[in-house]
């Protein structure tokens, strides 16, 4: 049940892209097409689980004990980047499909502030290991959602009249902002 | 030379100002701008950042290897990441409360290591600095923009100091009945308006 309610505030109510606005540079870069944005869902999904799991082991076992917990920042940047690599290899040698469906969008990920932020939260929000794999997959769930919906209003927006000033760039921030008020009502939920 | 080295600073100030004309670097400006100290706090936090990064990037170009580049810039930035979050800690202690998570991010800003990457791994220091300071400023100016017309329509006054050295308090200004707006300073209010001031920016034109 605990678990239920930690989804359901990630993905909704406390949306990362929508609320906390974490990883919005990729959501704007690849929402132009429906294709690219399911892409880019998919491997933060893959790699932002996969981090937090990591760093959080990392900050309890490592860092803390020896009190380096200074060094946060530059262990967890170094965790993220290998850990892209090595997804990145591993893939490319053991499930090329999938590979070739995320190719471009994962060293992306390295700089997707998305995947660094929920890392930092939990460790912030002292959380426990379960939780804390919980609430990782629970934001990055958000983050697709998100993405997947904004996605698929922008390829519709291609084919409205948009006054020149407010087109591309401003036209989806503004978008952005009336999805964020309608996951405004999911407020009080949790 | 000494043009050049001008045009580095001021490109950064209008023609090439972060988050309007190039877009990059979105959290921070949609998440901290709730008000114009936040925006100027964050704005000068990621300007020393960029700075000192663009100049020990420039300076050790030559010794970087291309291969593992990207990686040798991210521990540049993340040390310097590291200097701003202790001395934040240190010095202006409400001010990174305010901040958050917002302020070890500024390790994965892509204008820091854009910059980097684009500029200072490729040009010298002093061209390097004038870059630095100059994007940093224009992203402050921008952060601070935002932060002052949130702030301005969420409460109906500006108040605040930056690192207690400037203070401003500006009362209602516009005038006793108005009723502050409260969306301006929720989320969905930061990516409105940031659109908004997107389309008022393409108004005027670049050059």
């Amino acid at each position: 049940m605990e678990y239920i309610e930690i989804i359901v505030a990630t993905i909704f109510v406390n949306n990362i892209l929508l609320a906390q606005f974490l990883g919005n540079c990729p959501f704007l870069g690849t929402s132009k097409k429906m294709e690219t944005a399911l892409g880019m869902a998919m491997a933060v999904i893959f790699v932002l689980v996969l981090a937090g799991v990591i760093t959080w082991l990392i900050y309890d076992y490592l860092l803390e004990p020896y009190k380096l917990v200074y060094l946060r920042t530059i262990a967890f940047i170094l965790v993220i980047a290998s850990l892209v690599q090595f997804v990145e290899m591993f893939l490319k040698k053991s499930i090329p499909a999938l590979y070739a469906g995320l190719g471009i969008f994962l060293p992306l990920i390295t700089t997707n502030c998305a995947v660094f932020g929920v890392c930092v939260l939990n460790i912030d929000k002292e959380l426990g290991f379960m939780p804390a794999l919980v609430t990782s997959f629970g934001y990055a769930s958000g983050f697709g959602l998100a993405l997947i919906i904004f996605a698929g209003l922008r390829e519709r927006i291609l084919l409205a009249r948009v006054p020149k000033p407010l087109q591309d760039t401003s036209i989806a921030l503004i978008t952005a902002g009336v999805i964020s008020l309608s996951f405004y009502a999911f407020r009080g939920m949790v | 030379m000494a043009k050049s080295i001008a045009y580095e600073f001021t490109k950064g100030l209008w023609k090439d100002v972060p988050p309007f004309r190039l877009v990059l670097g979105l959290c921070p400006v949609l998440g901290v701008t709730t008000s114009l100290k936040n925006g100027i706090g964050m704005g000068l936090a990621t300007t020393f950042v960029l700075l000192c990064s663009n100049i020990l990037v420039s300076l050790l170009r030559k010794v970087i290897p291309a291969k593992v580049r990207i990686a040798c810039f991210i521990i540049i930035i993340a040390t310097f990441v590291i200097v701003v979050e202790q001395m934040m800690q240190a010095f202006a202690y409400p001010l990174f409360l305010d901040l958050g998570v917002f302020i070890p991010l500024i390790v994965v800003n892509c204008i820091v290591l854009g910059r980097a990457e684009a500029f200072a791994s490729k040009n010298g220091v002093i061209k390097s600095t004038a870059d630095g300071l100059g994007i940093g400023l224009g992203f402050t100016w921008a952060l601070g923009l935002l932060g002052a017309v949130r702030e301005l329509i969420g409460t109906g006054s500006l108040k605040g100091d930056v690192f207690g050295l400037i203070h401003w308090d500006v009362p209602n200004i516009f005038g006793a009945s108005f009723e502050p707006l409260g969306f301006a300073v929720q989320a969905p209010g930061a990516f409105v308006i940031l659109g908004l001031l997107l389309c008022a920016m393409n108004l005027i034109p670049s050059k």
